[in-house]
């Protein structure tokens, strides 16, 4: 880490920078129109596919549907060598002990949600609760959910210390916080609790619970980027990027690499500083994989649902 | 695969200590070439006159090259005074006889018909303007062809719409049209040029630049197979002479020019004491203004487009930069990072965001005045992206420590060069942008609407943008004050440029 001046500066979050919805939809399809073909899409999908967090995060999940999921996650596709394994696993703190169980020592994390996950309507101490079962389960990576409401209703220093208490009861498992994006409407609203979320303690910043429409788009996550960029640049410290929801195919996922690529650049190209939080993706970069090898795109049979 | 120059690369920190964010490195993108194989391109071409392709009276040719390879592409004729004649009595001739008399709603129809024919063939005309003039295929596919084919839409449309125009008059064509283009969007001028003169029902002598002969010529293939009746528009390719040719020609009835403020004058005074109209689009030295409340990244977005779009070869180009002092280290920092980003190289490949230089001249003239910024005492920074050893190119270069009397913030560079300057109060800045000879275009970025009202209607340019820079539309009349020229370009006050009203 460089040596930087301590000096804890939390900023009046009511005034936080001004973005520009028009500006920030030209910029993002501009990463759109950017051409990814032959070493660099090679490079890039394995670089998606190690950046993923295999995600259930279902009411009707049961043991059975996370062991198949774990044995997706390290075994994606056994015909095709040297493929990269996913980040890691993201499911619900009941499925914890079970996933741990079947990742065993391989290098994939787990990641659970908690504090009252989707909607975070919970009182403080069940979130806590939440929080510390989780880790105690053998959590490594917790994606917690702001308070949306109280955000709206401006009650910022809540949000803030809410997610401090939050980290606090993390210990050593890293802190996603996921801003709900699609519930926050503007972008200045997403500008300012991803403000929050990081002078607060966050890890990463992390778009959507994938539960509510819209999850994530490449505006939002450029404004979530443009964010994480001031503050590394204000306090030398790098936050990582979570966008969740909605990406489904390789051609989209090489388009947020694109961005990620141009806006935070070489250092934040790794599955410490970058997740996908999906679930089909994997599949299609599979596709996609095997068509460079072979030239011919195989039908979606030959790729394992779990 | 030529030499390609790789420049240091700067590994410095940020002001606070704080190592600078590494861009260009890591992850490379892979050549994403645009195909050739479907455009068709002859080896020479002849003067488009009369509705037929005619050799040149001196049997001159000129070449045309590639900037980027400077491989020769085609052989172009080279129009003299007895050309000029010919086809400005075939433009006469075809105005008096045919084109005055056809009912509007026809007119229209040709119109329509040409606009319809350059969307087929957008890919085509797309690359090869990037390979004539240098700019990026992704400017071109994107930006340039379907413009050109909007103009053509759009003043279809207004052809048989014109007494509604001008409520209460009986507007009338003119005659006959000479017309002078530039370099920069060569099919695009044709296309701003050419539409509105024939749905006001004016014949048309055009000259295309003569590094960029090539779409206008395919435009004229064009013309010939819709079957608009001969003579109505004529294409003859040459020098700046060939140009003076058409401007003193004493049957044409209005000049219009876009190009160069230098050559403006000459022919304002080449024209004055005749009866020729006449409609100037010439040079700019755009202020591009950020302000302390303006959303900065977008702002940053904002200026690097108005001034690398094209290669800064953009009259409207926002060539100064005047951040407000409070916010002028961060706005530096995002304009440095920006840079880092864009990526320098074949005009042909799909990622390439700044193409090559479209001449060696007008190469030399930026590398002329990037010395005279560095002589003046102005800090200069470019980027570190490789460039191809061969062909004409240049990295996106920022001045700063650039003063309002620094010749870099006064005259007009017409390449990726950026001058910067700080301010303090809105008085000052509204002061400082208009004192220019220019007139043509600004940019103001503020996220307070009402900032925005009250400064553009101080700002003496033709064009101002508010959040956003180099937008065109053709419903949008186009054109400067002062030294950048008058009459306008797009809209309903495109029309009366060729109209007697």
């Amino acid at each position: 880490m460089p040596a930087v001046k301590e000096r804890i500066i939390v900023p009046d979050f009511r005034s936080s920078p001004r973005v520009d919805q028009a500006g920030i939809e030209e910029r993002a399809s501009r990463f759109t129109k950017r051409s990814i073909k032959k070493e660099s899409k090679v490079e890039g999908l394995k670089l998606v596919l190690s950046m993923i967090d295999l995600t259930t995060l279902e009411g009707k999940d049961t043991p059975g549907k996370v062991k198949q999921l774990c044995y997706k996650a390290k075994h994606l596709l056994d015909t095709y060598e040297g493929l990269p394994t996913v980040a890691a696993v993201c499911v619900y703190p009941s499925m914890v002990r079970v996933a741990k169980k079947s990742l065993g020592d391989s290098d994939i994390k787990i990641a659970s949600v908690a504090t009252a996950f989707p909607s975070g309507q919970a009182a403080m101490k069940v979130k806590i609760e939440d929080t510390r079962f989780a880790v105690g389960e053998g959590a490594d990576e917790v994606d917690m959910v702001i308070s949306r409401g109280k955000f709206l209703a401006g009650e910022y220093n809540f949000v803030f210390d809410e997610i401090a208490a939050i980290k606090e009861a993390c210990g050593e498992a890293r802190l996603k916080v996921i801003l709900e994006t699609g519930e926050l409407s503007t972008f200045d609203k997403v500008r300012r609790a991803s403000d929050i979320a990081m002078h607060a303690g966050a890890d990463f910043i992390k778009t959507s619970t994938g539960k509510v429409q819209p999850a994530a788009t490449i505006p939002v996550t450029l404004v979530m980027l443009e964010a994480i960029r001031d503050y590394y640049y204000s306090t030398g410290k790098m936050i990582g990027m979570k966008p969740a929801g909605g990406i489904s195919k390789s051609k989209l996922a090489l388009h947020y690499l694109v961005m990620l690529n141009e806006v935070l650049g070489e250092d934040w190209m790794n599955n410490h500083w970058f997740r996908f939080g999906a679930s089909s993706l994997a599949n299609d970069v599979l596709m996609q994989l095997v068509k460079e090898k072979t030239g011919v795109y195989q039908s979606g049979d030959y790729f394992a649902i779990d | 695969m030529p030499a390609v120059t790789k420049k240091n690369k700067k590994t410095s920190s940020n002001s606070n200590g704080v190592p600078k964010l590494k861009f260009n490195s890591g992850w490379e993108y892979a050549p994403a070439p645009e195909s050739k194989s479907h455009i068709k391109l002859k080896d020479r071409y002849d003067l488009f006159i009369n509705g037929k392709f005619v050799k040149p009276s001196s049997g001159k040719y000129f070449e045309t090259i590639n900037p980027a390879t400077e491989e020769k592409i085609a052989e172009i004729a080279e129009a003299n005074a007895a050309d000029v004649d010919k086809a400005v009595k075939a433009a006469r001739n075809a105005y008096e006889r045919v084109w005055k008399k056809m009912p509007a709603t026809e007119r229209a129809k040709y119109v329509f018909r040409i606009s319809r024919m350059i969307q087929e063939r957008a890919r085509e005309f797309a690359v090869i303007e990037s390979i004539d003039g240098g700019k990026t295929i992704r400017e071109s596919r994107d930006v340039d062809i379907p413009l050109a084919a909007n103009h053509f839409f759009y003043y279809a449309g207004w052809a048989d719409k014109l007494e509604y125009a001008f409520p209460g008059r009986v507007p009338s064509s003119l005659g006959v049209a000479g017309q002078i283009i530039p370099w920069n969007f060569p099919l695009l001028m044709a296309a701003w040029k050419i539409a509105p003169a024939l749905a006001t029902g004016n014949t048309v002598v055009l000259k295309p630049a003569e590094t960029t002969p090539l779409t206008a010529l395919k435009l004229a293939e064009i013309i010939q197979e819709s079957g608009l009746p001969e003579g109505v528009v004529n294409i003859i390719t040459g020098f700046g002479e060939t140009g003076a040719d058409i401007v003193n020609h004493p049957d044409i009835d209005k000049i219009a020019f876009t190009g160069s403020t230098e050559v403006g004058k000459i022919i304002q005074k080449a024209v004055a004491g005749s009866n020729k109209k006449i409609t100037l689009e010439l040079g700019g030295k755009a202020a591009n203004i950020i302000f302390d409340d303006a959303p900065l990244d977008q702002a940053v977005e904002g200026v690097i487009n108005g001034i690398y779009f094209n290669q800064g070869h953009v009259c409207c180009a926002g060539s100064r930069l005047f951040v407000q002092e409070s916010v002028y280290n961060i706005v530096l920092r995002k304009l440095k990072d920006r840079i880092e980003t864009l990526i320098v190289g074949d005009p042909l490949d799909k990622n390439t965001d700044i193409g090559a230089i479209n001449s060696k001249t007008q190469l030399e003239t930026i590398n002329k005045y990037i010395s005279i910024g560095k002589k003046e005492g102005a800090e200069m920074y470019q980027s570190s992206c490789p460039i191809p050893g061969k062909g004409f190119f240049c990295r996106p270069t920022l001045f700063t420590n650039v003063a309002q009397s620094n010749r870099v913030a006064q005259e007009e560079i017409f390449g990726p060069v950026l001058a910067i300057q700080t301010f303090r109060t809105d008085e000052e800045v509204i002061e400082k942008a208009n004192n220019t000879p220019y007139g043509l275009s600004a940019g103001v970025w503020t996220d307070k609407g009402s900032k925005i009202f009250n400064l553009t209607t101080k700002m003496r340019a033709g064009v101002v943008w508010a959040n956003t820079y180099n937008k065109f539309d053709p419903t949008s009349p186009f054109g400067g004050y002062k030294e950048s020229g008058f009459g306008r370009e797009g809209g309903l006050h495109g029309l009366s440029g060729y109209l007697k009203v």
